[in-house]
């Protein structure tokens, strides 16, 4: 388990990691979200004491990392920057990294088998791929075949299978009953793959919940509706209690409502016992990239002005925090 | 499921926290040590640098004294013929590793800046969080490297140089009193004399030394393109002009600097002049790498990696 309590870390009078408080439970992937320079490696950084915190603490397994007498068997960190030496070898790497933990050879010999890189271990590190580099990054975080991982962007460079690889790697980890947390800028990417989420913007901590939770919670649910008799069906609707927008009709189609706080099957019963003829009611459900857009607006470090979500109409009255920006 | 085979050696659960107790700390200290033998041999910097070192050392040395021992039978004879005929030894021993000694600084500045020019450095402080023991094994490690090469190099220098020098007959004119003398004689160097063994052992120390200092400015630095800059203008030219500073003031700044005063221990014979002796010279460089160690590791401890 990670526990983070009020950790701030300043740099000048810029702050990156502002009063954060979290909690990553073991048994399932935990997804650490954020737009770029959201603070997220900052955040990894603190937890593993390479960083010193302004204020705060955070623990692994109820104690600070450097209190840790051999912190690879407990904690293992995949970091976003390479932190090899072209000039060694991965296995030399990974021997080293062994050799502080009183770790056997034998152990570096079966990380080197979990991520496929027996065969080239023996080169130097400078001919590796972007893919490969990652691959020693994720053996030398399994090296002491700790309970804890803190994974920083770990798909990145990989190829689609790669990217498979590692997801599954993950969620078994996960389901082994370790502590899984792996940040990422890609939402999509962490739909599929995290059981929980942290989603932080500035330095601040935005949402904390089920990745399922935090898509229905982050964006309300909306139907279209398309219908030649609109305006009706739109004070019936209204008179149920759903709120319904009127969309620009496109040519050739019947006049469009984008409606909020009524079901597709309510808003269907409504049409039906009124005699209303629908040509289209879809449920539009938000995806996890929209969701994250909504919720981090206005906490994005380096904005390009106005971002239309991006295809979806902007329910009404959803308030998006500090979407005054 | 997809291709992932299960983490090996793990028993399927975390309930497997019965992982094998880990050893005891005096055990992670030699483990700490190994990791960074690992680190040293692992690169070929390492073999390069001190390859470099052993070439320029051994063949400047006899190139040197080859160079001067020939141009002693010309009239023109400079200050360096009679350095080589009134201080032989100290003569073999400054040449060639007077060059060589700067592959040792390049050394010992890229053990510890490669980490952070590569990124190691973060893994490392992964794996050693309480910081300050990585460190201390890297210096000890490496000055055991260099102990043994530097003094197989000395050694090697001294008996290149000796053998060039001994029965050597040089004829020169020297001023006494007022009166032009020649004098005639033949070179002779050995062991055996008195401080000529000690200025050979204490050349492969000073080395070290120079190796740890080094490591202590790359540690503080941070980036090799810069401590070594400073390490060898420290070397090469800062500390040697000091020796222009006026007075006896400025002959005590002189006499004080590390590696004026490390350098008096691989002199058989002191100079007119010296304010330390040998070892008191070699104390105080031991002196001032041990607190730029010490700056190098309070600095570690507090810095973010």
């Amino acid at each position: 388990m990670i526990e983070a309590q009020d950790l701030t870390k300043r740099y000048g009078d810029k702050v990156a990691v502002d009063h954060l408080t979290f909690r990553v439970e073991p048994g399932r992937v935990t997804g650490f979200l954020g737009p770029n320079g959201a603070g997220k490696s900052t955040t990894m950084r603190l937890v593993l004491g390479l960083d010193r915190p302004a204020a705060g603490r955070a623990t692994i397994n109820g104690r600070q990392y450097a209190e840790l007498a051999q912190p690879l068997r407990t904690a293992g960190a995949l970091l976003e920057a390479r932190a090899m030496h072209p000039g060694r070898s991965a296995r030399n790497h990974l021997l080293f990294l062994a050799q502080t933990q009183g770790l056997s050879s034998r152990r570096v010999d079966e990380a080197l088998d979990l991520v496929g890189l027996r065969d080239v271990a023996r080169k130097r590190t400078k001919g590796y791929s972007l893919g490969m580099g990652q691959r020693v990054g994720i053996a030398a975080a399994m090296l002491g075949d700790p309970s804890v991982l803190l994974l920083d962007e770990p798909v990145n460079g990989l190829d689609p299978e790669g990217i498979l690889w590692v997801r599954n790697l993950m969620k078994q980890l996960a389901s082994e009953g370790r502590t899984v947390f792996v940040s990422s800028h890609l939402m999509n990417e962490m739909a599929v793959t995290a059981d929980h989420l942290i989603v932080i913007g500035k330095g601040k901590l935005i949402a904390d919940c089920s990745t399922r939770e935090f898509i229905s919670r982050s964006s309300e649910k909306s139907v279209l509706v398309r219908s030649p008799d609109a305006g009706r069906l739109a004070d019936l609707i209204a008179a149920e209690g759903g709120k319904a927008l009127a969309q620009q009709p496109s040519d050739g189609q019947a006049a469009a409502l984008t409606v909020t706080g009524l079901e597709a099957p309510r808003i269907g019963e409504i049409a039906a016992g009124n005699r209303i003829v629908l040509h289209e009611l879809t449920p539009q459900l938000a995806s996890l990239e929209e969701a994250f857009l909504e919720l981090t607006a206005g906490s994005v470090e380096y904005g390009a002005g106005e971002m239309p979500a991006a295809g979806a109409p902007a329910p009404a009255g959803t308030t998006a925090p500090g979407s005054g920006q | 499921m997809t291709a992932i085979s299960p983490p090996p050696a793990s028993p399927s659960s975390v309930t497997a926290t019965a992982r094998p107790a880990p050893p005891p700390a005096h055990r992670t200290g030699f483990g700490v040590l190994l990791a960074e033998w690992t680190k040293i041999r692992s690169v070929r910097s390492t073999l390069w640098t001190l390859v470099i070192f052993a070439v320029v050392s051994l063949g400047l040395t006899g190139l040197f004294t080859w160079l001067t021992l020939n141009a002693l039978g010309n009239d023109n004879n400079g200050a360096r013929d009679s350095g080589i005929i009134t201080d032989p030894v100290s003569f073999i021993l400054g040449t060639g590793l007077g060059l060589g000694q700067l592959a040792i600084c390049v050394l010992g500045v890229l053990v510890i800046t490669s980490e952070y020019s590569s990124g190691v450095i973060r893994a490392s402080l992964l794996a050693v969080p309480r910081r300050y023991p990585m460190p201390l094994a890297k210096g000890l490690v490496f000055a055991a490297l260099v102990i043994i090469v530097g003094e197989i190099v000395a050694f090697c220098s001294f008996f290149i140089g000796a053998a060039l020098v001994n029965g050597h007959e040089f004829t020169r004119t020297a001023r006494v009193a007022g009166h032009a003398v020649t004098v005639h004689g033949t070179l002779n160097v050995s062991l055996s004399q008195p401080g000529a063994l000690r200025a050979v052992v204490g050349s492969g120390l000073y080395l070290t030394v120079l190796g740890l200092f080094a490591l202590a400015i790359g540690a503080l630095i941070r980036h090799t393109a810069g401590a070594i800059t400073a390490v060898i203008g420290m070397v090469l030219v800062i500390f040697p002009l000091a020796d222009l500073l006026p007075g006896s003031w400025g002959a005590h700044v002189h006499a004080y600097l590390p590696t004026v005063a490390g350098q008096l221990i691989t002199q058989d014979k002191p100079t007119a002049g010296q304010l330390l002796s040998a070892w008191q010279g070699f104390g105080v460089f031991c002196a001032w790498t041990a607190l730029l160690f010490a700056a190098a590791i309070v600095l570690l401890q507090r810095r973010d990696a």
